[in-house]
């Protein structure tokens, strides 16, 4: 059977997403919380992260959003095995629901022209909402993921292209170095985002998609995994902790995604996610749309 | 430690007597500011009708909805979600935020830097940290959207908000030159050898 999906399905999806990414934070990162809870010994620290998770609550019980930065759109469609869909009607369907849900909310719209800083109230713009999409033959149906991506924590991305001669020890030295700039300014704890090898373009999409992945989640390769275990250890040791007001809880964890690279590259970037790493999915298949993170 | 409870505005006085860690909460009114209303303030020469002076601000750009002005949203918008963004973007404003507008207190998330603790100390100001991403928490704080200037910079316009119970606030930098931010960074930036060491890589 062949699952057709029609765009008016896509469009009110892509509304409820954007909605529902920013009130409910999703289950993966209340644990993670629950983790730093139990393991803060910081007096500020255990007080900050105290609030945190009574945000959380207020959020739902309040039916509002969690963070007053809506961020900036993005949507990662995987279209899996048995579909049909008109992907440019898919795109034209995402960018109509994500304009619904900030008018119709309303939403701020945090998104402006790069040079003129015109907002025109839609979180659209060029090339905004962010669009990805991707192919999955792991299953039956069509999912889409809506990420809204806050500024506090995008603001401080970093690339450097290193060379081989600097080896592992420059991607090590790199991440500890962002931690350490990045102070309170993203939003602690976060969830670094690493990425590792590709071309300089890559490298950074590699760092936003470590960022954005699952708490509990692991580098699909080994070498990866364990990468990603150091160096959670390691910036934890920093003290930066909550909103950079010192402590045990400066990141929830750090996600590395890799990618070969060139003989002559050793590229490293840096994203992250800041505390509220808010999320929400929505999976098309014969039986309907179920919506989860 | 001491908590102080402070109905804004206040003097001179009521901000040099706070100390990094005390805590304070707000009564009665705060007003909204970010980059495009400090750009507009500071750097294109616009001016304000509303009175600052002696009062605290907060860095935000908030969710609103459009409604009709009635007693109950006096500025035409009621509250949907309000909460803080980073701080150190506004960092060169602070001092003239103070001169020019006799603003005291400065509600952020992140920190502040040097030119904004100098100002502190000079002018008498203090920063209060706001726990970033708890806007929900924050938006139960803010009874009214009491009036709005330089409205085409909207969501970055210049807001007056009706407060109760703000807080509690972290004094993180005050008017005496400490910055709890400068003491997190100077004792992180300590252990980075040992968390380098932890990864086996040399400094």
């Amino acid at each position: 059977m062949t699952l057709r999906i029609d765009p008016g399905r896509i469009e009110q999806a892509a509304k409820e997403l954007y909605i529902r990414a920013l009130k409910q934070l999703p289950p993966d990162i209340k644990r993670g919380f629950d983790r730093l809870v139990a393991n803060e010994t910081d007096k500020t620290a255990q007080a900050v992260l105290g609030v945190m998770v009574k945000n959380i609550a207020v959020a739902e019980a309040t039916d509002n959003l969690l963070c007053q930065d809506t961020g900036i759109p993005i949507y990662n469609v995987t279209i899996g095995r048995n579909v049909v869909v008109d992907g440019v009607a898919l795109k034209a369907a995402i960018r109509r629901g994500c304009e619904r849900a900030t008018r119709e909310h309303p939403l701020r719209s945090s998104v402006v022209h790069p040079i003129t800083r015109r907002n025109e109230h839609t979180s659209c713009g060029p090339g905004i909402p962010l669009i990805h999409i991707d192919f999955d033959d792991g299953f039956e149906g069509l999912r889409i993921e809506m990420i809204p991506k806050g500024s506090g924590s995008e603001n401080n991305s970093w690339l450097r292209m290193a060379i081989p001669a600097e080896g592992i020890d420059a991607i090590k030295r790199f991440v500890v170095d962002c931690v350490l700039d990045a102070g309170g300014k993203t939003c602690p704890p976060t969830i670094v985002g690493v990425g590792v090898g590709g071309t300089a373009d890559l490298c950074v999409h590699l760092a936003k998609r470590a960022a954005t992945r699952p708490l509990g989640t692991h580098c699909a390769d080994p070498q990866g995994a364990v990468l990603e275990d150091e160096l959670t250890e390691a910036v934890n040791l920093l003290g930066v902790g909550p909103q950079g007001l010192g402590g045990n809880a400066t990141a929830f964890a750090v996600h590395v995604e890799l990618a070969a690279t060139h003989i002559t590259m050793n590229p490293v970037a840096v994203n992250m996610q800041c505390h509220s790493a808010r999320r929400a999915s929505a999976l098309f298949t014969e039986a309907g749309i179920d919506y989860g993170f | 430690m001491a908590h102080y409870e402070l109905n804004m505005p206040v003097s001179e006085g009521d901000v040099r007597r706070l100390r990094i860690n005390d805590t304070v909460t707000l009564q009665d009114r705060l007003f909204g500011i970010r980059d495009a209303t400090q750009i507009a303030l500071f750097d294109r020469g616009r001016d304000t009708r509303l009175d600052l002076r002696g009062h605290a601000v907060i860095h935000t750009a908030p969710n609103v909805k459009k409604v009709p002005p009635s007693p109950q949203f006096p500025a035409g918008y009621a509250p949907v979600c309000i909460g803080t963004t980073t701080s150190m973007r506004m960092e060169r404003f602070t001092e003239p935020l103070m001169r020019r507008l006799g603003v005291r207190i400065v509600v952020g998330k992140g920190g502040l830097g040097p030119a904004s603790l100098a100002a502190f100390r000079e002018i008498g100001g203090v920063y209060l940290a706001i726990i970033g991403g708890t806007a929900a928490l924050e938006t139960t704080w803010i009874e009214a959207i009491e009036d709005v200037d330089l409205d085409d910079l909207n969501p970055e316009s210049l807001w007056q908000f009706r407060i109760r119970d703000f807080g509690p606030l972290l004094v993180a930098m005050d008017s005496h030159g400490g910055s709890l931010y400068d003491s997190v960074d100077h004792a992180a930036r300590e252990r980075r050898a040992a968390a380098l060491a932890a990864l086996n890589v040399k400094g």
